[in-house]
């Protein structure tokens, strides 16, 4: 296998091209990003490119890659302008499926990191999401429109190549320390809001887990549709007592106006979208992943108690995580210099 | 930490030699241990399930469950005095979904039906409502934790077919609640047949149910459509219990003496799981079943002494 991951800087990016690298049968993988990347890796090929994949085609024909992972598609949207959101999401897609549907191009697998963002939260919404319901309300928001555009360009891409496997993803809200999203973020503070009078089912899913079930879609044939979200779901004061958090209520009514202070002082920074989850929640039904083989190591029980134990001990030890820096000069000796002998067998 | 595996693999050699002198160990190579060991970061086992409510996946408590009937049994049995007949063509196993007639400004026939079947077939209901619920802070939390789902054909259908639940559906939704005491006992129209729909997709029997008494507990006299629109909901009712006692009325019941009759499970001859059914064929069970409750209510109208007494 040859493959290719978009967004190596991102945490998904590095985590799935370590996975990667541990696969004897992967000869190749090339690695693209803006940002220079953040975890050490053995054998990947890092190439810098523009937020939109504009010379992804090159990339691809050159390498001859047969796999493709998009990872780099932006959810959160407090890192990202609407403007630099389209540009990565839709621009960035477009320009990838382009590279991967070109004539004679190798790539024979695409796997595509999406959000249940996609189904919204809304008041007339099922109590489980299945893959092949449609939303409910309208996409308000710009990171939910550019998600369903994303995901409309990849539906009509497995139609026009139907020699690729493409399988597309949907996570439920990610929670782990090593990954910064608004829920994350929010959970790290002595306070953490809530809509007075509501208390919705809210899903997790483990990063384990998350990189689990990317590796799982590179590594079987199992193209489609997919929702990842760990099994049950728990209503979001109790994922506040569990992380052992105080509650601060926010009025039901202009609760984004209210919230705005706290966003002001950097206390918390909850998009729309993750309002609208403290609203009204979201379930995604995960049985058609289990089907096709996948297998949860958490529940979203578990899940939240192993974020709950990890914030303990870093409270008490310290951001663990060692810091690496990227420094082209040091990779590329390690990679290329005929001085290193590498591949010991 | 390199001749960590190394050394604990002599070491094993050196037991296993002494524990098993006929072993020949020569061929073992001592460097066998290394590949245990993994390059990447052990993976941490998950932690056990240690939840702090009993919140299930429906947004149910059962404990705040527990607590709603022994606060609401006194007005079943005491205020309402609910009686029931064809008590028995409730199943005690498997789906069904019960259908029944709407009334009452605030409407007290769910609890009644919910509350007589659970304490006497020892079942759990689950309500389906209007979603408005689910935007109401405070109640709609509070009606989610005692029971309440939200009223989509995909819920209906999970707690039919996938968990074999008793599902209590009111098919005239607000048209039955909101309709003024004149109209008291005539049946509006049952939606577009949605729950036949889902009972023949589930593969499990509608039972009709026609309660008696909730239409009498809190008479709507006069609508105001305005105030209805202003406050985005399905409609703004003066009921006789407001004019009676004030702001107390929105909450005090009038004690109506109930009467909730079961009638026998209608079947449908259909397979389960079919991508569609015909529109007119749920349309005329829909209909059917309309009838049925329709017909028994004038019957038990008839019978009925006294709004109060029964």
């Amino acid at each position: 296998m040859r493959a290719l991951v978009t967004g190596l800087s991102t945490y998904w990016g590095g985590r799935v091209a370590q996975a990667l690298e541990q696969r004897p049968d992967v000869e190749v993988v090339v690695g693209v990003d803006t940002h220079d990347p953040r975890t050490p890796l053995e054998r990947t090929e890092f190439v810098r490119t523009d937020s939109s994949h504009s010379i992804l085609a090159r990339i691809v024909r050159a390498t001859q890659v047969d796999t493709i992972v998009h990872t780099h598609l932006v959810v959160d949207s407090t890192r990202a302008t609407s403007r630099t959101l389209h540009e990565i999401n839709v621009i960035g897609t477009m320009n990838l499926l382009a590279a991967a549907g070109a004539p004679s191009s190798p790539v024979r697998k695409v796997v595509l990191k999406s959000s249940g963002l996609v189904y919204g939260a809304n008041k007339a919404d099922p109590y489980f999401f299945r893959e092949d319901m449609a939303r409910t309300g309208p996409a308000n928001t710009p990171v939910e429109r550019s998600l369903l555009e994303v995901e409309g360009f990849v539906r009509d891409f497995a139609d026009d190549n139907p020699h690729v496997d493409v399988s597309l993803l949907r996570f439920a809200n990610v929670l782990g320390v090593d990954i910064d999203t608004p829920f994350t973020a929010a959970l790290r503070r002595p306070v953490v809001p809530e809509i007075l009078g509501f208390d919705p089912r809210l899903q997790f899913v483990h990063e384990d887990d998350v990189v689990d079930a990317l590796m799982y879609s590179i590594n079987n044939d199992i193209p489609g549709v997919y929702n990842v979200g760990a099994d049950g779901n728990l209503p979001w004061s109790e994922v506040c007592a569990i992380v052992g958090k105080r509650r601060f209520a926010l009025p039901p009514a202009f609760t984004n106006l209210a919230a705005e202070p706290a966003r002001l002082l950097r206390l918390w920074d909850l998009p729309p979208e993750a309002m609208q989850l403290l609203r009204f929640g979201r379930t995604i039904d995960n049985t058609r992943y289990k089907h096709a083989g996948f297998r949860y190591s958490y529940t979203t029980a578990t899940t939240i108690e192993a974020f709950a134990q990890a914030l303990r001990l870093a409270g008490t030890i310290g951001d663990s995580s060692p810091s690496y820096r990227y420094q082209r000069e040091v990779e590329d000796f390690f990679r290329h210099s005929p001085a290193v002998i590498r591949s010991p067998e | 930490m390199a001749d960590g595996p190394e050394r604990a693999t002599e070491r094993a050699l050196e037991i296993a030699a002494a524990t098993h002198p006929d072993l020949d160990l020569t061929e073992i190579d001592p460097g066998i241990g290394r590949e245990l060991v993994p390059l990447a970061r052990l993976p941490e086992p998950a932690p056990p399930e240690a939840r702090r409510s009993d919140v299930d996946q429906w947004g149910r408590s059962e404990h705040f469950r527990a607590l709603t009937r022994r606060a609401f049994d006194p007005i079943y049995k005491h205020w309402f005095r609910v009686e029931w007949e064809g008590f028995e063509h409730l199943p005690e196993e498997g789906g069904a979904l019960l259908v029944a007639n709407h009334a009452g400004a605030i409407p007290p026939d769910a609890p009644s039906i919910m509350h007589g079947i659970e304490k006497d077939l020892g079942r759990p209901v689950y309500g389906l409502a209007e979603h408005l619920f689910r935007t109401l802070p405070v109640v709609g939390t509070l009606w989610s934790r005692s029971g309440g789902v939200t009223a989509h054909p995909d819920n209906a259908y999970r707690l039919l077919h996938d968990e074999e639940r008793l599902v209590l559906v009111f098919p005239e939704g607000t048209k039955g609640t909101g309709k003024l005491y004149t109209d008291r006992y005539r049946l509006r129209r049952f939606g577009r047949g949605g729950f036949v729909d889902i009972a023949m997709r589930a593969g499990v029997p509608v039972i009709p149910i026609a309660v008696m008494g909730a239409e009498e507990t809190m008479p709507i006299l006069f609508k105001s459509p305005r105030l209805a629109k202003m406050l985005n909901i399905p409609y703004f009712p003066v009921t006789a219990n407001m004019l009676a006692f004030g702001p107390a009325g929105l909450v005090a019941y009038l004690p109506a003496k109930f009467r909730i009759r079961v009638l026998p499970p209608v079947y449908f001859d259909v397979a389960p799981n079919q991508e569609r059914y015909s529109r007119s064929r749920v349309m005329e069970e829909s209909e059917r079943i309309r009838r049925m409750v329709q017909d028994a209510l004038y019957d038990m109208l008839r019978k009925r002494r006294s709004v109060w007494f029964g």
